[in-house]
């Protein structure tokens, strides 16, 4: 692991965050905070009669890595569907940051995917037809509190 | 316990050949590790010590009859006497190995706390602790104990006003770290000892971060306990050492229950072992305390009056290079007399993860984040910080590739 980890894309979306604020009246949104590294994080959406994302916004503070994820994430989700983002995996996410990340970094990485599957809750579960599991993200990779 | 004078009779070249991990290369560069408060690395003495003991000795201790079994429980006797030297305990028996700083809080919490602190008792800590002294005195409310921080100041070192002020005689126990894992700051030991017994209360100290870097003498301090872990000190991990006043040993049931630290048993009642190995309850990490035992004979070779005054020395050049750069923000006192060996710092509005990344590309390894002491974050007003901390194998040309390196981080995250 390298500078490579800051390439071009990562740090542009860190300096510049796309959809960085709040909306309005949002019709689901979420807010977690990865204590580990004091990254925190807001998500707020907005859905189409069709359940497809046609606004989103983020906000919070943290690391690069886990402010460009929550950048690049909102750009994918506008358009999308609730069964298209219910299929949304940790892979997808490393995929768009495009590069190889630690475990730990990964949890910086993924704070984004955790908080929008924390947003939608509301609207996947009722039907029965909750988020995929794709447990490696984030849940079983809690960090211990570590040595000094 | 400040070395003032800089006589640095270190010899940091040989003191690196022993250490076999700093030949190695990482991403290409060699390793730069400048991480020894989360734990040092080990010298060959100490890795061939443990190995050997696994080769030649293994037998559990204290129990057989065999020459095996009486040579490992030689060996491991002889780590406890060495540790009760290192620190001037008055006898072996005020040495009691445990896993970790942690567990040896713990012990505590548990053993001497438990059964002693009773509703309107308050118990004293302070706002610079490590979690490993905070949240095992944290269920001590649940039977009405009160529990107080002391504050810092804003250089900070401990406020002792504060601390008078907050010191009642209602105060049983006072659990203070002799050196912070985050702001350096050495803590005068002696005095707030003095001060607590003053008002009938008793002296917990963690020692995790100065015995491994200073000259620690328990009859000096005057602390009724001691708790310190053998990897920050060139030892193996998962060995730990509470000290602890015969006295008050002798007062305490045990915390673990099971082999080893029994008398004699029936189905339904036991008696204990005598001291120190009532607190040693299930076959201890024996292999673990010989490695121990190996360096404090390394620490010893090369003294700890030299390891401070060359820490002192690395981590002053760094403090003064440090100082001079504007968008560095850096965690307690400036004078290194008045600290360890740990700067924690933060590099204008960069995330401490995203410098240590970047350090890390250069093959220098730093910590990053809140370094178990979350509440001092918050008191410092910040969630995250990197830390840099030096040992006796460091040179000021590590400190220099650090330097060098927060210059990459500054090109990586120019705005």
């Amino acid at each position: 692991m390298s500078y490579d980890l800051y390439q071009e894309q990562i740090m542009d979306h860190y300096r510049k965050p796309r959809n960085k604020g709040h909306l309005d009246q949002p019709d689901c949104k979420a807010k977690d905070s990865n204590p580990l590294c004091g990254d925190s994080l807001e998500l707020e959406l907005k859905l189409d009669g069709d359940r497809k994302v046609i606004d989103v916004r983020f906000d919070g503070e943290g690391c690069a890595i886990s402010q460009a994820s929550a950048s690049l994430l909102t750009v994918a989700l506008k358009g999308k569907n609730l069964d298209q983002i219910r299929r949304l995996t940790a892979d997808d996410i490393t995929k768009m940051l495009g590069i190889p990340l630690s475990p730990v970094r990964l949890k910086c990485a993924l704070l984004s995917l955790d908080v929008l599957r924390l947003a939608l809750r509301p609207l996947l579960e009722p039907n029965g037809s909750p988020p995929t599991s794709d447990e490696p993200s984030s849940a079983s990779m809690e960090q211990g509190a570590g040595s000094a | 316990m400040a070395v003032t004078e800089a006589v640095v009779t270190v010899d940091v070249e040989r003191i690196r050949e022993d250490f076999p991990v700093l030949n190695r290369l990482v991403h290409g560069k060699p390793l730069v590790y400048l991480d020894s408060a989360a734990t040092s690395q080990k010298p060959e003495s100490v890795i061939a010590a443990e190995a050997e003991f696994y080769r030649n000795t293994n037998a559990n201790v204290h129990r057989g009859i065999y020459q095996l079994s009486i040579e490992a429980t030689e060996a491991y006797e002889a780590a406890r006497e060495k540790v009760a030297r290192f620190i001037n305990a008055r006898s072996p028996r005020e040495i009691v190995f445990t896993k970790s700083t942690t567990e040896a809080l713990n012990l505590l919490r548990y053993a001497w706390a438990g059964p002693r602190i009773k509703a309107g008792d308050e118990v004293l800590s302070t706002v610079m602790e490590h979690h490993s002294n905070l949240i095992p005195w944290q269920n001590l409310q649940n039977q009405g104990a009160i529990l107080k921080h002391v504050d810092i100041r804003p250089d900070g070192t401990l406020s002792l006003e504060d601390f008078h002020t907050k010191l009642t005689d209602r105060v049983k126990l006072f659990s203070v770290t002799h050196c912070s894992n985050v702001l350096g700051t050495i803590n005068p030991i002696r005095e707030l000892a003095r001060e607590i017994h003053r008002v009938g209360g008793l002296a917990i100290v963690d020692g995790a971060q100065s015995v491994p870097h200073m000259p620690v003498d328990v009859q000096a301090l005057d602390c009724d306990f001691l708790a310190f872990s053998g990897h920050k000190m060139l030892g193996p991990t998962g060995i730990g050492v509470l000290y602890g006043r015969e006295k008050l040993l002798e007062q305490m049931e045990p915390f673990i229950k099971g082999g080893e630290m029994v008398r004699e048993v029936k189905l339904r009642s036991a008696t204990w072992n005598e001291i120190p190995y009532k607190f040693e309850g299930g076959t201890s990490n024996i292999a673990g305390a010989v490695g121990l035992g190996a360096a404090v004979d390394y620490l010893e070779g090369v003294g700890m009056t030299n390891i401070r005054a060359h820490d002192r020395e690395l981590i002053g050049y760094a403090l003064d290079e440090m100082s001079r750069s504007r968008d560095l923000t850096l965690y307690g006192p400036l004078d290194p007399d008045r600290r360890g060996g740990a700067i924690a710092f933060n590099l204008a509005d960069v995330h401490a993860h995203d410098v240590a990344q970047v350090l890390d590309a250069e093959g220098i390894a730093i910590r990053s984040g809140h370094h178990c002491a979350q509440p001092l974050m918050e008191r410092l007003g910040c969630v995250a910080t990197a830390r840099v901390s030096t040992y006796l194998y460091n040179t000021e040309e590590e400190i220099d590739a650090f330097l060098e390196g927060l210059q990459r981080v500054r090109e990586v995250f120019a705005p």
